[in-house]
């Protein structure tokens, strides 16, 4: 079936990638089971009931309105459209970002990463999509920041992106990065990546004509989901 | 040429901000008639408790709830969900007997593993059910099934070794 998440060699990373060492215990050594989908895997929750007494201090797609200042950083507006396998929009469908601060430090108690944290900055937030598919965020960028995989190692920036889709087999976690970050090619999480075609569809592109004069640059990045909605 | 589609990317260590919600756990409200808790622990392959996963269930049929639930592990690897057992679905003339579909996504995990929730009680569904049918190993059709509990089920998720849970190719 065109669209099925298994069809496409090459785009998701394995479970097991040595260089990403946390794999080494966590990644499951049998096979999977394939399975035709039934009932549970075509459908999914809406949306909508997911954010209903979701509680953020501010308009939940602006991440710079979190706090009681404006966060230290560069503003940026990061968007795109999220779409199916078959490149038709998905509608209504949740997308939940979340970040480190422009220093590179997350708002999380276990970051021991000694740079400082932004009071006026959380890094979390949330959109429906638009009828075509369309979400926009406003936030600043994130920083880079060590983390102990292996010596004198750096993630590049990215932004964490929370896919729900239409239906269970739609559901997509992934990081957007930007593009010529040196670091990329240093980075065994995006690097485990199969497919160089596929690693760069992480890569948001620069978007002159969303950048917002004296305010704010743009970042277009599109997501495209495996899997599929409907009838058995 | 059209664009194929967008890989996956680990949850990472630092989501606890931003994913869980307080009423994530209740694919069912609280005082919903019937509804039970299901309850498990997430251990990686030595057997090690996973304080850092992000537990996800669907069912596609809940009347009274949005049948949907999210749970981060606690520091012992624990997560419980508040729901009711699922009715069987009757799709294309198969039965597919009463189960939960579950994400399962950590740190070290490039991509979320996906498992069923299958009840004990439902022998005669279970065994008519086509995706339990076609797993002919009976220790690993056995980390599909839900045990028994007083206010509900217990279903635990190895990721791997001795025991590991099945995953589905989704």
């Amino acid at each position: 079936m065109a669209g099925d998440r298994r069809q496409a060699a090459g785009v998701d990373p394995p479970y097991l990638h040595p260089d990403y060492g946390s794999t080494a215990r966590r990644a499951p050594r049998r096979p999977l089971v394939r399975i035709e989908y039934g009932p549970g895997e075509l459908s999914g929750p809406a949306g909508e009931a997911l954010i209903a007494g979701r509680a953020v201090s501010g308009p939940a797609d602006d991440l710079t309105r979190h706090g009681a200042g404006e966060p230290i950083g560069e503003r940026i507006v990061v968007h795109g459209r999220v779409l199916d396998a078959s490149h038709r929009p998905l509608a209504g469908t949740l997308v939940e970002v979340w970040q480190a601060n422009a220093a590179g430090r997350y708002a999380h108690d276990l970051d021991q990463h000694p740079a400082p944290l932004d009071p006026s900055f959380t890094g979390a937030g949330w959109c429906l999509t638009d009828a075509d598919g369309r979400y926009r965020f406003v936030t600043i960028k994130p920083g880079a920041y060590p983390w102990r995989n292996h010596p004198n190692a750096w993630r590049p920036a990215h932004i964490h992106f929370s896919l729900l889709g239409r239906s269970f087999s739609q559901r997509l976690i992934t990081q957007m990065y930007f593009p010529g970050d040196p670091l990329l090619d240093y980075d065994p999480i995006w690097r485990s990546i199969p497919s160089p075609a596929a690693r760069a569809r992480l890569v948001a592109s620069f978007d002159p004509d969303r950048t917002v004069p004296d305010w704010a640059l743009g970042y277009r990045f599109d997501i495209i989901l495996g899997g599929r909605e409907g009838t058995p | 040429m059209r664009a194929g589609r967008s890989p996956s990317q680990t949850i990472g260590p630092f989501f606890g901000f931003a994913l869980p919600w307080a009423d994530g756990p209740f694919a069912a409200p609280v005082g919903t008639a019937g509804a039970i808790w299901l309850r498990g622990q997430l251990v990686d392959g030595n057997g090690e408790p996973v304080p850092d996963g992000l537990i996800e269930t669907w069912q596609a049929s809940l009347a009274g709830g949005r049948g949907f639930a999210r749970c981060p592990t606690d520091g012992d690897g624990r997560y419980a969900i508040h729901t009711i057992k699922p009715e069987a679905v009757v799709a294309e003339g198969a039965t597919h007997a009463p189960h939960l579909a579950v994400s399962v996504f950590a740190r070290g995990l490039l991509r979320r593993v996906v498992t069923r929730i299958y009840f004990p009680d439902e022998e005669a569904a279970n065994r008519a059910d086509p995706v339990l049918a076609s797993i002919h190993d009976p220790a690993a059709r056995a980390t599909l099934l839900a045990a028994r509990e007083v206010d509900g089920y217990r279903f635990d998720i190895r990721l791997q070794g001795d025991g590991e849970t099945v995953f589905f190719d989704v």
